[in-house]
């Protein structure tokens, strides 16, 4: 079982770096760096070309793919638009997306990038699970507001931070109306990594600035999913490119045009007009009831979800 | 040659603040030096240990220091609308008391914007405000607004301060220290009040007081915008420009009321500063205190009556979570001053100066209530554990550069009356007791 889940895995990657993007050439294009640090010798050799034009050999296990500077980061994957569509028929608050993003991103435990809220639009209405990545805007507040231009908008449609430059106004925060952004309150050891900083991996974190969720594109230039994407058990979370007209959840994947017209998919506070790139389709003919979600949690967990109404209700009806 | 000779003894009137300090002043120095030093340990602490040990979190990412930033920005209305506005309509009765609003500017201008840094979690990138400025940013037009109007002020400050400044520097009895004498000589520029100068001085005054307004209008409307252009229930309100104009008058004027109440007594100005003038700065306060509330009023009503879910949720958390601060703020605040200087036998000196710091308190908490229920009220719902991450309260750090900022502004306004007499000598005639002109009598 255990097994299969492993192969099943290792398709994902596979089919995405054919179909998704165009792996090979992303990679061939980026920045190879030697780094000879926590890998062992494979034997293979690689020739690559110094800086000062000499031609070396560098075992391959010692390469890897430089991160994109902060300049290139301004740039977006060519040729790319990303969307991404969650399924909330499907969510059973399992929480593997924030963890796995948290991990990606080398986040200190207060801080999460993908949120998972217990939702209930009215009072007599259905309660439902509501994971909440950033939702890369066309018209992002945030980017309009920042005063340095520490938060930007590329040609692919992610909008990334440099925490380089941001200086930690947190006009950004007050912009978002979808209360997407965390800021560093305090130095932490999980900024400390020794990793050349780059916004597309939104690591090593830095203290006094914001951060957010980056659609990850350090991974789509591997052909990777999202972390949250790769990590969620239900295939909860698709991604991928609107003008391809495809996404995909590592093994399902659908043409993204028709996904969001059979399934009414919709965009939360759509009336706002900042027009999200992240689409949801409604909690209808769900796999499984609310309730579930609450089963085997955190207590830290638990408790942020005490004041909601669904829980309350709950509570009361159970002392009866 | 008599008008010399007037301003002489006046000047000799005057010249005891300049030339010593009392002991009850030297102990209020004393004490505001220990306020602003306790300030300046909580800013120590929280740059060394980051934003965490203010009561600021993710939700509520601006706190008390934001609203005292507006607080400040406001008051410094004081000087540029009354001193600007009573120039222009050329009312006599201004003259003992512009100095001392100008002065209300020209500080709180100089504090305001410190406390929008303790709110930037990189002090050491602020050239990125300069370096990659982006126009498209309110707070970038904040940066040119309130550097601009900064400049404003301290040009129409200096124009005023001119000759007295050449009094100061010919008054050969004035016993002050030589590095004193030589600032006054330095500073007077060589204005020695010839027909020209005069004039000159006159036409530069006129064209400073208009721009000085305009130029205030502009620094608290955008100060507004920086909330209205943000989508936040609370805050995305197409009055918010006028309604922060309008309080930041009326708190400046509430601020100059208590400023001339303790240089009064400090410096027995009783003769200069007369019921008169509280008088009128009170009638000012009370059209204030009437926008003020009629603009409270519609905001309020709008939002309630209409009741869109988030502005509901808003109104909710004020009257469940802020219920008093917002009869204070709201009712007490617009009552009072509408009470006090609207009834003839309420309007002593003592009552008029009890209304203005009720004014005063009132005007910080509004502006309270705007910022932090705001961003305790988001269109998606807290979900945390953490209580201080769901209600906002601040710790010792932010309330002692509260403190701080205020003492410093305190201690500010005194030293600079120590260099520059409180009451602008060379426009006050001999006799100072003018029984006409109060509004409403």
């Amino acid at each position: 079982m255990e097994k299969k889940q492993k192969d099943d895995k290792n398709s994902r990657r596979n089919f995405l770096k054919l179909g998704l993007l165009a792996g090979a050439g992303t990679v061939a294009t980026g920045a190879l760096i030697a780094t000879g640090k926590g890998a062992a010798e494979s034997g293979e050799k690689i020739k690559v070309l110094t800086t000062s034009g000499e031609v070396m050999e560098v075992d391959k296990n010692f390469l890897t793919l430089a991160p994109v500077g902060r300049e290139e980061s301004h740039e977006g994957i060519p040729g790319r638009k990303f969307v991404m569509v969650i399924d909330l028929a499907r969510c059973k608050n399992a929480r593997k997306c924030v963890e796995e993003c948290q991990k990606g991103h080398n986040l200190p435990k207060g801080e999460e990038f993908m949120k998972v809220y217990l939702m209930q639009d009215s009072e007599k209405t259905a309660p439902y699970w509501f994971p909440k990545p950033c939702y890369h805007c066309d018209n992002p507040q945030c980017v309009s507001v920042c005063p340095v231009g520490a938060t930007y908008k590329r040609s692919d449609g992610i909008v990334l931070i440099d925490n380089e430059r941001c200086i930690g106004c947190k006009f950004c925060m007050t912009g978002c109306p979808y209360s997407t952004r965390v800021f560093a309150w305090k130095p932490d050891e999980a900024y400390e990594i020794d990793q050349p900083y780059s916004p597309e991996k939104s690591v090593p974190g830095v203290e006094g600035t914001v951060s957010k969720c980056d659609f990850c594109p350090d991974l789509a230039r591997e052909g990777k999913l999202p972390y949250c994407a790769s990590a969620c058990p239900m295939g909860v979370i698709y991604f991928g490119d609107i003008d391809e007209d495809v996404v995909t959840n590592g093994t399902e994947t659908y043409k993204f045009s028709e996904l969001i017209r059979d399934r009414s998919g919709y965009r939360y506070l759509d009336n706002l007009g900042t027009r999200p790139n992240v689409y949801y389709l409604p909690p209808v003919d769900r796999q499984f009831p609310v309730e579930r979600g609450l089963d085997g949690l955190d207590e830290e967990v638990t408790k942020r979800l005490e004041n909601t109404p669904f829980v309350v209700n709950k509570n009361k009806e159970a002392k009866l | 040659m008599s008008a010399t000779a007037s301003s002489d003894k006046l000047l000799r009137e005057f010249a005891p603040q300049i030339e010593r300090t009392s002991i009850v002043g030297k102990l209020w120095i004393a004490l505001l030096v220990g306020v602003v030093l306790l300030g300046f340990f909580a800013l120590y602490w929280q740059v060394s240990r980051g934003h965490i040990v203010t009561g600021m979190r993710d939700n509520v990412v601006w706190g008390v220091y934001i609203v005292n930033f507006i607080f400040f920005m406001g008051i410094s209305y004081a000087g540029a609308l009354i001193s600007g506005t009573l120039h222009l309509f050329h009312s006599e009765w201004r003259k003992p008391i512009i100095r001392m609003a100008e002065f209300i500017t020209i500080i709180s201008l100089l504090i305001g914007p410190g406390f929008i840094m303790m709110c930037i979690g990189r002090l050491d990138r602020l050239p990125n405000l300069v370096l990659f400025g982006r126009i498209q940013s309110p707070i970038t037009w904040d940066v040119i607004a309130i550097s601009t109007d900064i400049f404003g002020c301290l040009l129409f400050l200096y124009l005023a301060l001119l000759r007295d400044l050449g009094k100061l520097r010919d008054f050969k009895e004035l016993k002050v220290p030589n590095w004193k004498k030589k600032l006054y000589k330095v500073l007077a520029l060589g204005y020695t009040g010839t027909e020209e100068q005069q004039i000159r001085l006159k036409k530069a005054t006129d064209v400073m007081a208009g721009m000085v307004i305009a130029i205030a209008i502009i620094v608290y409307s955008v100060l507004a915008w920086i909330f209205s252009v943000t989508l936040q229930p609370g805050w995305h309100s197409t009055i918010f420009g006028p309604y922060f104009v309008i309080a930041a008058v009326y708190s400046g004027t509430g601020v100059l009321i208590v400023a001339m109440y303790f240089f009064r007594r400090a410096y027995h100005l009783e003769e200069h500063i007369t019921l008169k003038h509280f008088i009128n700065v009170g009638v000012i306060m009370l059209v204030l205190a009437a926008f003020f509330g009629y603009f409270t009023f519609s905001e309020y009503l709008t939002k309630w009556y209409g009741s869109e879910k988030n502005d509901e949720a808003l109104i909710k958390t004020l009257f469940d979570n802020y219920y008093l601060l917002f009869i204070l703020s709201n009712y007490v605040g617009v009552l009072v001053p509408l009470i006090v200087v609207g009834f003839r036998k309420l309007r002593t000196i003592n009552n008029i100066t009890i209304a203005a710091v009720i004014v005063i308190i009132a005007l910080w908490l509004n502006r309270y209530l705007i910022v932090v229920p705001t961003l305790e009220t988001p269109y998606l719902p807290i979900q945390d554990s953490r209580a201080d991450w769901i209600h906002y309260s601040a710790t010792w750090v932010e309330w002692s550069l509260t403190a701080g900022g205020v003492a410093l502004f305190c201690l500010l306004f005194t030293l600079a009356s120590k260099i520059i007499p409180i009451v602008q000598v060379s426009d006050l005639k001999e006799e100072p007791k003018q029984a006409g002109d109060i509004y409403m009598k």
